[in-house]
Parts: structure tokens; sequence; C-alpha cells
């Protein structure tokens, strides 16, 4: 058997990513539906030279990972809803003091301990608007194994590329179900490395001070040069601030990195929407159930297509509105109250053509959840 | 195989092994015989000792959706499992009970199969941990959804080589029932 082929969890398929994309440093509390990432990398890190620390709890892993990075660890920590609100505040600060990392959050139904072993997809707004304060952020999702697998990779990159945390924001059902999954061999997916200072030892090094392109080189921190940071704004050096000017300079930097590159962070995938008259739009594991709709109804003649978001913030705008200028109606699915149906309602021209078709009890939306609601559009009652 | 698409739920009491029964088939026919498996598991206090269920929809085109709402194939190994799931059987399902198990008290619109399973497996093997293997066996005797090599080779690879031979030997028992059924 090839051993690149693997029948395994979609938390497996998030470790494997991780570990391909160079993850060299875990901190984590295990918390259900998350905990089988812990455990895998448990085993595995070790073994190939990394570090995995079990921590006392979620803000104290959060906080570590945010350490290792510094010293030039690629690192990711693990968690559900609650240990996901623990982490906000130190999560703040990486966004603040600009340290690559990844956040995964499998998410559970809440609000607070909310219903452990079930999905939900309750966590959409909190992954953008968690940590307080004007800021930009990164969230990815999948619907499946090979996804989870480039996304996670694509989550190590882009938290290189724009020095900034990026949330990987999977759910109970895509977590826990097993499926195949192909491991790509190495060198298939480009992967970013980190970008270091090349500026020497005993001369001035400016850590907060970005190159032309925006990018920051970083300098690992306890080696070489001595710099400060901190989560108040602050200089080029790292030191604390309050001058208007450079309040005003970092506030900014810290949005337009990531809004003026959201095009650069844009994954989604389509499916039928040439002619498609109703255009779905999904995520995670509700993407799933939309896409066995849409491919049921494709067989009957019925011009319905699919828009799978799997960057969720920066939203993509753009894109929603234009590949949804034609549809004659739109069905959010989703597994909360409608979240990303409020940013598609923002994003069309037409937002009394938006509908929700969404589940909120604990169980995977279904086909015929979609259908029924598909029924109420189209005039013809349930 | 024969079916396009196979949706089977495997339901038990936590720690019969209905859960690695489940994971094992899902894996030879994804690993092995080169079909596409997907295996969901209910998660909780069902899985330590309550009643549990897993959810194996294996096929040759893609599998979106993951659940399954009505199997074609549904093997309860406990009184309890029994009585909570048989209503959602497809028509025409095949339903396989164990005899010391599960009493039939139901009319249900499916092939109904009460095989001696856990009783062969005391009395010719002697080992109960073996006998989620047994049940394997007879679900693709009577669905022939897999090749057993594909589930030894699934085993090969999870358990230690000195058990081998008696999940060997499980799978072949469990075989011959679904076979004589």
């Amino acid at each position: 058997m090839n051993t690149n082929v693997k029948f395994v969890q979609g938390n497996e398929a998030c470790v494997e990513g991780a570990l391909y994309a160079g993850l060299d440093f875990f901190a984590g509390y295990p918390i259900t539906p998350s905990t089988e990432i812990m455990e895998h990398l448990a085993l595995r890190l070790p073994r190939q030279g990394g570090k995995f620390i079990q921590m006392e709890d979620e803000i104290a892993s959060m906080c570590a990972i945010i350490g290792a990075s510094l010293t030039g660890r690629k690192v990711m920590t693990a968690t559900s809803g609650p240990g996901f609100s623990l982490k906000q505040e130190a999560l703040g600060f990486a966004i603040m003091a600009e340290i690559p990392c990844v956040v995964v959050n499998v998410q559970r139904g809440g609000p607070s301990t909310g219903n452990p072993t079930h999905v939900s997809q309750g966590d959409v707004n909190q992954s953008r608007w968690g940590a307080h304060g004007d800021h930009a952020i990164v969230t990815l999702t999948a619907s499946n194994h090979q996804d989870v697998f480039k996304m996670t990779v694509e989550a190590f990159n882009i938290a290189e590329t724009y020095r900034t945390p990026v949330i990987l924001l999977f759910d109970e059902v895509v977590g826990h179900l097993r499926e195949k999954l192909v491991i790509p061999g190495k060198g298939k997916i480009p992967l970013v490395k980190r970008l270091r200072t090349a500026v020497k030892e005993g001369t001035d090094y400016h850590p907060y001070l970005p190159r032309e392109d925006g990018r920051l080189p970083m300098s690992d921190f306890g080696s070489v040069h001595r710099y400060n940071v901190t989560g108040l704004f602050h200089d080029m050096w790292g030191f604390p601030t309050d001058d208007p000017q450079i309040v005003k300079g970092l506030q900014r930097h810290l949005v337009d990195k990531i809004e003026n590159n959201a095009n650069q962070v844009l994954n989604y995938k389509e499916f039928y929407l040439d002619d498609a008259e109703c255009i779905l739009i999904s995520y995670g594991a509700s993407a799933r159930s939309a896409l066995h709709v849409v491919k049921n109804r494709r067989l009957r003649g019925e011009k319905l297509g699919l828009i799978e978001l799997q960057t969720l913030w920066p939203f993509p705008n753009q894109l929603i509105r234009e590949k949804c200028e034609k549809a004659h109606y739109i069905l959010v699915v989703e597994m909360n109250m409608g979240q990303i149906l409020r940013e598609v309602k923002n994003a069309v021209h037409f937002p009394e053509k938006v509908f929700l078709a969404n589940r909120i009890d604990g169980s995977l939306i279904s086909d015929g959840d979609i259908r029924n609601i598909l029924r109420i559009v189209q005039g013809k009652g349930v | 195989m024969k079916i396009e698409r196979c949706r089977l739920v495997f339901s038990g009491s936590g720690g019969q092994g209905v859960i690695t029964a489940s994971i094992i088939l899902a894996e030879a026919a994804a690993l092995y015989d080169n079909l596409n498996a997907v295996q969901t598991q209910v998660y909780g206090a069902a899985a330590r000792g309550g009643s549990t269920r897993a959810d194996v929809i294996i096929s040759n085109a893609e599998i979106n959706f993951p659940k399954v709402l009505q199997p074609n194939v549904l093997v309860c190994l406990t009184q309890e499992s029994y009585n909570k799931f048989y209503p959602i059987i497809r028509p025409g399902g095949i339903l396989l009970t164990d005899a010391r198990y599960v009493k039939l008290n139901r009319k249900v619109d499916a092939r109904q199969k009460s095989l001696p399973m856990y009783q062969n497996v005391m009395d010719q093997i002697g080992k109960p941990i073996v006998f989620n293997i047994c049940m394997l066996g007879a679900v693709i005797a009577l669905t022939k959804l897999v090749k057993p090599d594909s589930v030894m080779q699934t085993l090969s690879t999870r358990i230690p080589p000195g058990f081998l031979d008696l999940n060997r030997q499980a799978l072949e028992l469990g075989m011959s029932l679904g076979e004589q059924a």
C-alpha cells in the first residue's frame, strides 16, 4: 500500500497538513471535538524533532505558541469554542505584535460549553471579531480531508507571508469523519519559509519596519538581535508609543496588510455556476450537503450551482457579487443563525433574493433540510 | 461491487467493537478495494458504555453527505440498539442481529438475519474480543462489499502480528455464518 494514502479523520488530515507545512512546535489543551489533533501530534511531532507541550489551559497554549514563533518555530494550537474564547486575548496580542501562528478551532455548538460532541458553525463571527480593537484576520475552512490538508498548509503559508495569526475553522463533522487522504509528495505544494532579516549582529535591527513589499523580516528572539515585543502600539523597534502618527500608521498597516491582499488569500471552489439560476453558498460540512443537493438537482435538469467558500475572512465580497449577478435567488447553507448570510446580503446588489437554509440542533444539515427551504423559496410550499 | 452505493449502520453497546469494525470495513474499501468510503460515529457518553452507532457509506462515486439516514444494512448487537434503530432500515435491506443478544420482536420490511455469532466465537475461538470481526465477516458474506483479503490487510496495519490469526479465524467464522444464512 502507498503510505501516502491514508484513511483518517479530518483532524488527522489537519495534522498531516501541519507537518507537511513544517510545523515544529505545538502547544495545546485537549477539548472535544479537536482532541485528535493533539493526540496525533503528541505522537508524531517529537519523533521528527519538533516540540509538543500540553499546557495547563488554552490561554497558556496560545501564549506558548506566540513565544515559540518568535524564536523561529512554525507553530500551531488547536481547540474548540470554549478554548477559542480563552485564546482571544493572546490572539489579539499576536495580531498586534505580528506573530505568525495557526489557531485551529474545530467548532462545536455554543455559546459556552454548549454541545461538545455535536456539529455547529457558530464561531464564524468569533473568528473575525473575537479579539477586540480594529484588526484584520484570515480564516480558512474546508469540507473534505484533501482540502483540510491543503488549507492547513495554506494557513501556515499565509501566517508566514503576512506575519499574522491564521484561523483554521473546521467543524465536528469534518474533524471526526473518516475518509481517504492522499498526501502530496514533498514540494508539490510550495511552502513559505520564515523571512529572516539580513541585518548582521551588532547592527541596529528594526523588527517592525516593513520592507517595500510590506513584509517584515524577523529575527529569532533570543539569538543575535535585541528588540522589544508588546501588545501596545509600538514604533519600528517595538517600543511602546502613543505618537498619533505612529499609532495611525500601525493601525492602518495591521488592517491593510490583509485587506489589500484579500485576493491573495482567497480560496474557494465553484460547481455548475455557468448557467445557475439558483446559487447555493456554503462552507465546511454544510457544503457537503449543499453539493449533494446541487448534484442531484442537476441530474433532473434544475439549474443549481454552488460556491464553496474556503476563505471566510476577509469575506470575498467582490467574488460573491460578481458570481451571483445573474442568479434568480441565492441560498446560504450554514449551521448557525445566519452569520455568512449577513455577509452575502451585504455583498450582493439584491439582498432580498438571499435566503438562509440552516440547522442549529447539533445535527448535520441534510439534503432534505435544504430541499425544503428550496421549495419555499421557489414558491412550491412544503 | 454490484451496489452503486451501500449505506450501513453498525449499532451496539460501547465496548463491543462496532465502531472499530465500521472503521476497518470503510478503510478496507477505501484503501484496498479502490472504492470511496466515509465513516462517522456518535461521540460522547454513548461511545463509553451506552448504546453506540457508527455509519459507513461505500460507493463507486464521490460521497458528499456523510451520514446515513436509511441504511441498506443495519447491524444491531444489543436489544436496545435493535429497538432504537430498526425503524430506520431501508425497505428490503439487510438487518443483521446476534442471536444471543437480540430477540426479533418487530415486523420489519427487511431481510432479518439473526446469526449465533457470539455463541460461535465463544465455542470455536473462546475470545470475545473478536466478536466484532466475526460480525464483519458475516456482513461481507451477506453484502460482498469488500474482499476478505482487504479486511485482513487493513487488520495487519492495525493490530500486533500475533493477533492476526485470531482475527482471521473470526472473520472466516463470520463469513461462513453469513453464507449459510
